[in-house]
């Protein structure tokens, strides 16, 4: 425990990226509670109010139909971030198991898995999940599917890597002479390895989940009104945005901020867990 | 009679208050090779960034006192030690292959050094193919890149370089610890060479006592960091005062004296 | 070397391929009916039903893909259902606007993120080191679409520094017109002597690409400033001190050479990144790209434009790797054995 606290003394960015993402989980698990007008994050509206600048009723200003943009934005971190959490569990539990089975076992199944991985990741991520998102109806959950789906081929690559060198390995060889099945040597060998990078990837990818996730929300594929979706509200406070500035620039900030968070989290994690990681993808980290 | 090129005097190395390196007294003249002999860890290649006025940027501090020619180091100005580094003291490295850049030919090291001392493109080009035919290399192997030459091409092309800027003291740490034995009697030869024709004074730095033995005038030895005995080879060698003296010659598989 | 070339250059088609076959599935997986939205929302059965004969929809899978694939290699990307073009032309009118705003973009991101990345390096710990790498993280973290809406209201609309949007002036069309030759007003302005275009153009492109360039130069800095952190310890880092250099050199010269490959190789993600990134700034900036062409795509639903683009910046994105790719072998030979 000490060690971690002198690690977060060193290092006031990773510190601060922890700190803000603990808050903003805290913030996203209590907002019931600590939202000054819960209604406006659902569909009431005030057409009476809308538009006010920020003021100590309305911290952030009210919005086109009068609805308090401090309690949507607060509301927001229930949106985004659960997004970034669906979206990376599917892409675990579908491309971890793809990934080892491929880099174990090897031969035919792994060029096939490979190939497949290199087509999805010759996409930029945005393009794919917006080219899939297009194509579903504009929702949420379509808006998970889509970059879930341009997202898990990245851990199939990384778990992959993994097994594959854990199947060369002397000890495993050895299991397999002693008659132990496949799925044993997989759960008990190969799988453990693999969790230390997965864990890196996961904080480094939420950043860029939630970024691609307000994206697609701002081109009006995601979220819908009346959710409070970060990147749907910059969309809808566009046009009003030269003279009622707080529409856009209260919801923007926290998109910045969790992203920004969840990547200081993750280089933080990065340098503690696996700091001898090679390669583009430790630069780039977030997608 | 040979003058005092390089005098060092009280030096001491430390880390955050701890010495890793302490050398009361040691001079090298002109036309004479010291050894500086210990195991790894002794403290000699601090010794030798600390000479070169480079102790700071492996985080350590320095005392005490090293003249060049009678002028001090120690303290000196940064812009004025640059002009020393390299043009007066230089120094060759224990792994040639890792002591070039290796994505710079060769020669375009040695040319930039030279013009970093104030030589026009075409001297340095000169002085540079000079030098290596010096060190019986041929010119043409300047324009390669440090993994297409030999590690004992690379050390003749350091040497080269040393002999190019005219440096005076050339500072030698471990240089043929990574050689292959044959190649390793090449580059004593021309360090014999330098000391011989051009007068250099010459510090050499080895954990091999057999390799001091034969080429140093003078011996050094080295023990967690300070020096134990020094003094002529052939009577250090045959008549060591200190314990660990003795103990490194016994460890030496084969002596000839 | 030849055989490495040969290889690489296989998988870069078969992966185009693979490519292909995706945004047909996209284009395919359109839930509601491709030929009623061809038809228009008045449309009677019997029209649909036309329209699905006219489209080819009534025809088994295995038939569609190869017409798909035999119709992308030979030009035919479909018809934009919202311009009612070929999208391929389409594209062809819209992709030089975007590239300009991307190799500017690109440009700024080199000129900011090394020398902040080797100042980072070179006093690594201190304060400026902690703020390099902040803003970094933060160019990194930035919605694109967000920092391009408030650097409009900030220098445009309000500072009144920059202009709101558009490429140029449209006014000047008239005192100085633009003789196109490259379809890149910059570099048009730029050989016709045109200065007054120029200055206008270049006005237009700096909020842009400044938004443009802020993901690359975040990337750009912390790849260098590791790079360079790394290096720094090595023997011939000693070596080349120990001749004299000063440390400026040292850095700037002797470890930044060995940042570079590492930078080259995440050029070609970064320009494709950048690429979808004009998606978002675009239409903020009126900027006549495909980033506009995309954004409107979507929201007309405009499928066959949208599977056009997307197909399209892919194919981009493979062959830029792969070009990247061929250099770095071509230069570094431990790659090709492997």
């Amino acid at each position: 425990m000490s060690g971690t606290w002198r690690l977060l003394r060193a290092n006031p960015l990773i510190a601060t990226g922890a700190l803000i993402s603990l808050l903003i989980v805290l913030v996203a698990v209590f907002a019931p509670l600590i939202v000054p007008y819960p209604a406006d994050a659902g569909s009431a509206t005030h057409p009476e109010m809308a538009l006010q600048a920020p003021s100590m009723q309305h911290l952030f200003g009210t919005d086109q139909v009068g609805r308090d943009v401090f309690s949507r934005v607060l509301e927001g971190t229930r949106v985004s971030p659960v997004v970034a959490l669906f979206v990376l569990l599917i892409a675990c539990l579908v491309g971890i198991p793809l990934g080892v089975v491929a880099g174990y076992f090897g031969g035919v199944a792994d060029e096939f898995v490979m190939r497949v991985t290199d087509i999805f990741l010759a996409f930029p991520p945005l393009l794919l999940a917006l080219a899939f998102a297009t194509a579903l109806p504009a929702n949420l959950t379509s808006l998970t599917i889509a970059i879930a789906i341009t997202w898990w081929p990245w851990y199939t690559r990384l778990v992959r890597g993994q097994a594959a060198s854990v199947a060369g390995r002397p000890y495993v060889e050895a299991c397999r002479a002693l008659g132990i099945p496949s799925w044993r040597i997989l759960l008990r060998h190969v799988l453990p390895n693999s969790v230390t990078p997965v864990i890196v990837q996961v904080s480094l990818d939420v950043g860029g989940v939630i970024l691609t996730a307000s994206a697609l929300s701002f081109l009006g594929l995601g979220a819908q009104d009346p959710t409070p979706d970060w990147g749907l509200m910059v969309a809808e406070g566009q046009n009003y945005f030269t003279t009622q500035w707080w529409l856009v620039t209260f919801p923007g900030l926290a998109i910045l901020l969790t992203a920004l968070a969840f990547n200081l989290l993750g280089d933080g994690l990065r340098d503690v867990l696996d700091p001898h990681s090679r390669g583009v993808g430790r630069w780039v980290g977030i997608r | 009679m040979n003058q005092v090129k390089l005098e060092i005097r009280d030096l001491r190395v430390s880390f955050a208050g701890h010495p890793v390196a302490s050398v009361p007294e040691l001079t090298v003249d002109a036309g004479e090779i010291v050894g500086l002999a210990g195991e790894s860890g002794s403290g000699k290649s601090m010794t030798i960034l600390a000479v070169l006025g480079l102790a700071g940027t492996a985080g350590a501090t320095v005392t005490g006192s090293v003249r060049l020619d009678g002028q001090e180091l120690i303290g000196l100005s940064a812009a004025r030690l640059r002009a020393i580094r390299g043009r007066r003291i230089a120094a060759i490295f224990q792994s040639p292959a890792l002591a070039f850049n290796p994505v710079f030919r060769v020669g375009a090291i040695v040319s930039r050094a030279l013009r970093q001392h104030g030589l026009s493109a075409a001297e340095a080009r000169e002085r540079a193919d000079a030098a290596m035919r010096s060190v019986l290399l041929p010119p043409e192997l300047l324009h390669r890149y440090p993994a297409q030459l030999s590690g004992g091409q690379l050390q003749r092309v350091a040497i080269a370089l040393a002999l190019a800027l005219r440096a005076e003291v050339l500072l030698a740490d471990e240089p043929t610890s990574a050689l292959d034995v044959t190649v390793q009697a090449e580059v004593l030869e021309l360090l014999r060479e330098l000391r011989d024709s051009r007068g250099m004074a010459i510090l050499f730095v080895s954990h091999d006592l057999a390799v001091i033995a034969e080429l140093c005038d003078r011996v050094a030895i080295m023990r967690a960091g300070r020096v134990v005995e020094q003094g002529p080879t052939g009577q250090v060698i045959a008549a060591p005062r200190h314990d660990y003296t003795r103990e490194l010659l016994a460890a030496v598989p084969r002596l000839e004296s | 070397m030849i055989r490495y070339v040969i290889r690489r250059v296989a998988l870069a088609a078969v992966v185009v391929a693979g490519v292909v076959v995706l945004t047909f599935v996209i284009a395919d997986v359109v839930p509601g009916d491709p030929a009623a939205s061809w038809a228009g929302p008045h449309a009677s059965a019997a029209q649909i039903a036309r329209a699905r004969q006219y489209l080819g929809l009534d025809q088994p899978l295995a038939v569609r893909i190869g017409k798909y694939f035999a119709g992308i290699v030979t030009g035919n990307w479909g018809t934009s259902i919202h311009t009612h073009r070929p999208v391929l032309s389409d594209i062809g009118t819209a992709a030089p606007a975007t590239l300009e705003l991307v190799i500017a973009a690109l440009i700024i991101a080199l000129l900011a993120g090394v020398p902040l990345g080797l100042a980072a390096a070179r006093w690594p710990g201190r304060a400026l080191d902690h703020a390099i790498r902040a803003g970094s993280v933060l160019g990194v973290s930035m919605p694109v679409f967000w920092l391009a809406l408030i650097l409009q209201l900030v220098f445009a609309q309000r500072l009144r520094l920059l202009p709101v949007a558009g490429q140029y002036d449209p006014n000047l069309v008239f005192s100085h017109p633009l003789t196109v030759r490259t379809q890149l007003p910059v570099v048009d302005s730029l050989i016709s002597g045109n200065w007054a275009m120029l200055g206008s153009t270049l006005t237009h492109l700096v909020l842009p690409a400044l938004v443009v360039a802020a993901y690359p130069a975040g990337v750009i800095a912390r790849m260098v400033r590791a790079q360079v952190l790394d290096t720094v310890g090595e023997a011939h880092i000693q070596m080349v001190r120990s001749l004299g250099f000063p440390e400026r050199a040292v850095f700037g010269t002797f470890a930044m050479r060995l940042a570079w490959n590492p930078v080259a190789a995440v050029l070609a993600l970064v320009f494709a990144y950048s690429l979808v990134n004009t998606f978002l700034v675009e239409s903020i900036f009126d900027w006549p790209g495909l980033g506009s062409y995309a954004a409107a795509s979507v929201s007309t639903l405009d499928t066959p434009a949208i599977v056009g683009v997307t197909l399209f910046v892919a194919v981009i994105y493979v062959a830029a790797n792969l070009v990247v790719d061929l250099v770095q072998a071509a230069l570094d030979p431990r790659i090709r054995l492997r």
